[in-house]
């Protein structure tokens, strides 16, 4: 793993999220009402809907464009047979910090 | 022999190992303590009791002179060691030097200082030793304004010990709810309600700037610009490991003094322990884990083999009437299952959180009895599954026949209290159903069961089922989603009649089985927060879809459309150059004249909507709420001023309304038309509310629609006046706002009700009309601004918050 520091975690609002820009395309950074921070594409499987414009609610999220709910700790859609892809991240010292050799290893792919 | 021990802390952590050492081999060691407080071990744990003046200090202390004297314990109290000299092996003190053979340090920990302005001015304490709490108590004598930053263990502990003094208390607290460290939100939310019915202010998210004053301290100053004044403020936000002494002497040191699993130091005939050390990681706060620690501790100075493992530890807050219980790990995570129960009549709130059958966590508000019980589950690992179904109802609970519910309620005996608001039991609600009440309806006229909170609901209908068989019918209501079993009409009503001013007063308060609704229930309950409560809860961007949090609406390639208002549709050359100039710079694909008389620029980047509307707002423009559940536009004709049919100053009208009516939420979109004679060319009959001007007077129909469902408008009345036209339309949106389910159009919404209903209050009823206007001015009071002008501030919001194209690509 290679963690990158991408800001502080009170950059995203408590059930908010952020987008990072990456070589691949957007990625989500979702953080919790309880504080919980997750990251995923920010790409919807089924119309390309933004999930970081969507409501963060328990541990999911809601895409904006058709209500498609996604588990963020797992990437699984409710109901539907489709995933997003998660990242691992942490938060050290108040910073979220993502792994590069996941991101990386999608951009490879 | 005996060697010489010099332990520098006079801690409950090294009282601990002093203790341990005398009962174990009295004559192994010589013993020299120091102690910069000049006084020597006390229970710190109980400075709260001391602080709200249920204790003293004579109460407290755990090792007095005499203790000290019998044990043969030399005493430098009061005296701050300056320096280890590892080489010579000895600690200078500041009246002179000690050789050690073994040397202890428990040191504690220091309260973190936020670096604000003002955090040295008088009048500004920490809460950490008996000191600070004769400080506190000296000032609480004087009365006034007490400001307690950090609502954690210790800052509510002193904010509850404060306000026991007299002293008016606000306690700031940066994080979303109290002790999220130990709590989760719905827990925290009810910890809140107790503490401000005992007059405590609290306010969470808040983030202290400055401490004002100018020989002492005056006030505080928040980063919204609020202003706080405050005779005290007490600085409760954290502490952070004592390890200056180590740092100097070059042992290791990383968050604490770096110790081995047997308390030793990198040089091995040092040792540490309590709330200064680091261990695998770990820090301590808690006081279980330094006893484990002190055992440890004075078995390895007697050489005598023991390891120190990490435990878990559980909390309780010591506020009397509080009553709190944490242990465990309660986050979410992959694999855990939550299990909630919430009793919201008596104001309590459970929450175990399991993994592998196994109990991880368990939050617990209002009843703690069983917390041991659990804590005792997480402790040994204790496998769940046979219990699960009853595991959260305790250990009374098990051992029993888990059964179905309705069987589960035949066997109750007929005092159990069912409804616990009303103090409704079994044998009166089995009673009325005997006695003719066969619905939901009639046991609650009968019995009030049910009538309150409703969340007895299911029990009373359960109950009906028993009781009457086959002949009773659940009737089919329709809950708002699966995170709750209420219509949006009953969470509308419970709002405000039990005065539920937080999204967490209603998770908690109406049994939500979810941390934070999902994205059908909270959008509807942030609304109807906000519309019933304007002063006390502000609109959560959070809870809203995407457009009306990015005040814009989203297009399906991602990118999104901004249409600025142009009132009653009238614009001018100036208007238009500035849209014309924005379209070019921001390079606008499409812009299109909407059927509500705007301008609308399709097309626009997501990054790019704080610059645009920056660019607009010089040149006068504001949000034209295109995206909202609020008003959107007041259509016009050109009136009296060019037309010639008008009858009244029909453009005018739309004007004013549409400044009146600006910025207010709704239930959902409102759309208004007014034309200036019957030839309606502002197509006003099939609005929400549409104004048709005659020249007696202005016919006001409402009710419209031309969606979905086409609907002329029905007439709500006739009125002479401008004014009455103004203040009838004002009182009809306020009542559809008071009222209607979120995402019903006004036209469903009076369907609902009735015309005549609402004829009744807003036409009729001159002071329901009157209550009606002066509501909404209230709220407008907040919500009339334009949301572009405050957005385009805070532009970076809107951008990726890191752009990692390069290194993700490597």
């Amino acid at each position: 793993m290679s963690w990158i520091d991408i800001g502080p975690v009170g950059d995203i609002p408590l059930r908010g999220a952020r987008k990072v820009r990456t070589a691949m395309g957007c990625v989500a950074v979702f953080r919790t009402g309880e504080n919980q921070v997750f990251a995923a594409t920010d790409t919807c499987p089924h119309r390309g809907g933004p999930l970081s414009e969507g409501i963060v609610h328990g541990t999911g999220v809601t895409c904006p464009l058709h209500n498609w709910v996604f588990d963020l700790q797992t990437g699984q859609a409710r109901g539907e047979d489709a995933a997003i892809t998660t990242f691992p991240v942490q938060v050290r010292d108040g910073r979220i910090l993502i792994d590069g050799a996941k991101l990386a290893a999608r951009s490879a792919a | 022999m005996t060697q010489k021990l010099v332990i520098i802390g006079a801690g409950m952590a090294s009282g601990r190992v002093i203790e341990h050492l005398v009962e174990t081999d009295p004559d192994a060691f010589d013993i020299t303590l120091f102690n910069a407080e000049p006084r020597g071990n006390y229970n710190r744990i109980m400075l709260s009791p001391v602080l709200s003046g249920e204790k003293t200090y004579a109460d407290i202390v755990t090792h007095d002179d005499d203790w000290y004297v019998a044990h043969g314990v030399t005493c430098r109290f009061g005296e701050a060691v300056t320096r280890i000299d590892r080489d010579a092996k000895v600690v200078e003190g500041a009246n002179g030097p000690v050789p050690y053979d073994k040397l202890v340090i428990a040191t504690g920990s220091a309260p973190f200082i936020i670096p604000v302005e003002g955090k040295d001015l008088p009048g500004v304490i920490t809460y950490r030793d008996l000191d600070d709490t004769n400080a506190m108590i000296e000032a609480a004598d004087a009365g006034g304004k007490a400001v307690v930053i950090g609502g954690g263990l210790l800052g509510l502990e002193a904010a509850a010990g404060l306000a026991e003094r007299g002293m008016d208390v606000t306690v700031l607290h940066l994080m979303g709810h109290l002790m999220e460290r130990q709590l989760d939100e719905a827990a925290g939310y009810l910890l809140r309600r107790d503490l401000e019915k005992r007059g405590i202010t609290i306010r969470t998210q808040a983030s202290t700037v400055a401490i004002l004053g100018e020989d002492r301290v005056e006030g505080v100053l928040l980063e919204d610009n609020t202003g706080l004044e405050a005779d005290l403020v007490v600085m409760a936000v954290g502490i952070r490991p004592e390890t200056r002494l180590a740092t100097d002497a070059a042992l290791d040191v990383g968050r604490g003094i770096s110790v081995s699993a047997q308390m030793q130091t990198s040089d091995p005939d040092i040792f540490a322990v309590g709330e200064c050390i680091e261990f695998d990681g770990h820090l301590f706060g808690l006081v279980a884990p330094l006893y484990d620690q002190a055992k440890v501790l004075a078995q390895s100075l007697l050489d005598d083999g023991a390891a120190f493992v990490v435990k878990d530890t559980a909390t309780k807050l010591k506020v009397t009437g509080c009553d709190l219980f944490s242990a465990g790990d309660f986050a979410e995570a992959p694999g855990r299952e939550d299990i909630v129960l919430r009793d919201p009549g008596r104001g309590i709130y459970k929450r175990l959180v399991i993994e592998d059958d196994r109990l991880v966590g368990a939050v617990m508000y209002g009843d703690t009895a069983d917390g041991n019980w659990f804590f005792g589950m997480i402790k040994d690992g204790t496998d769940i599954s046979e219990m699960r179904e009853t595991l959260i109802f305790g250990p009374a609970y098990q051992g029993g026949d888990t059964a179905d519910p309705l069987s589960a309620v035949a066997v109750l005996p007929p005092d159990a209290e069912i409804c616990g608001c009303n103090g409704v039991c079994k044998g009166t609600i089995v009673d009325a159903i005997a006695g003719g009440a066969t619905d939901l309806g009639g046991v609650r006229a009968a019995t009030k069961a049910s009538a309150s909170c409703g969340t007895c609901t299911g029990l009373v209908e359960q109950l009906l089922q028993v009781t009457l068989g086959d002949a009773f019918e659940a009737p089919a209501v329709q809950p708002i989603c699966g995170c709750c079993e209420l219509t949006h009409e009953d969470v509308r009503r419970l709002i405000k009649s039990r005065e539920l001013k937080s999204q967490a007063a209603v998770w908690q308060e109406l049994g939500w089985t979810t941390p934070n609704g999902c994205h059908v229930c909270r959008p509807a309950v942030n609304f109807y927060l906000l519309a019933d409560w304007p002063l006390e809860y502000r609109d959560d961007p959070q809870s809203r879809f995407v457009n009306e949090r990015k005040h814009a609406n989203i297009q399906k390639d991602g990118t999104f459309s901004v249409v600025p208002r142009m009132w009653g549709g009238i614009t001018n050359p100036t208007e238009l150059r500035a849209i014309a100039d924005a379209a070019d710079k921001y390079n606008v694909p499409t812009v299109k004249v909407t059927g509500g008389q705007r301008i609308d620029l399709l097309g626009v980047r997501g990054e790019d909507l704080p610059f645009i509307w920056a660019d607009l707002n010089k040149a006068g423009l504001v949000s034209g709420h295109a995206y909202s559940k609020g008003l959107r536009t007041v259509k016009t004709c050109v009136g009296t001023d060019h037309c010639r049919f008008g009858t009244q100053d029909s453009t005018g009208l739309g004007i004013k309304l549409e400044q009146v009516l600006w910025g207010s939420w709704t239930p959902h979109k409102v759309k208004l038309g007014v034309s200036g004679c019957p030839r309606n060319c502002a197509e006003a009959t099939c609005k929400d509310v549409g104004i048709v001007c005659v020249d007696s007077g202005y016919q006001v129909g409402v009710a419209g629609a031309a969606g979905m469902d086409v609907k002329e408008t029905e007439r709500l009345c006739d009125v002479v006046t401008e004014a009455e036209a103004i203040d009838v339309t004002i009182a009809f949106v306020q009542l559809y706002r008071e009222n209607a389910k979120y995402l019903d159009r006004p036209y469903k919404w009076v369907a609902k009700v009735g015309l005549d209903w609402v004829k009744e209050r807003v036409v009729n009823d001159l002071d329901e009309r009157a209550r009606l206007i002066a509501a909404f001015e209230l709220s407008q009071s907040i919500y009339r601004r334009d949301p572009w002008a405050e957005h385009a501030r805070r532009a970076q919001a809107f951008q990726p918050m890191a752009d990692l194209s390069l290194e993700a690509a490597e």
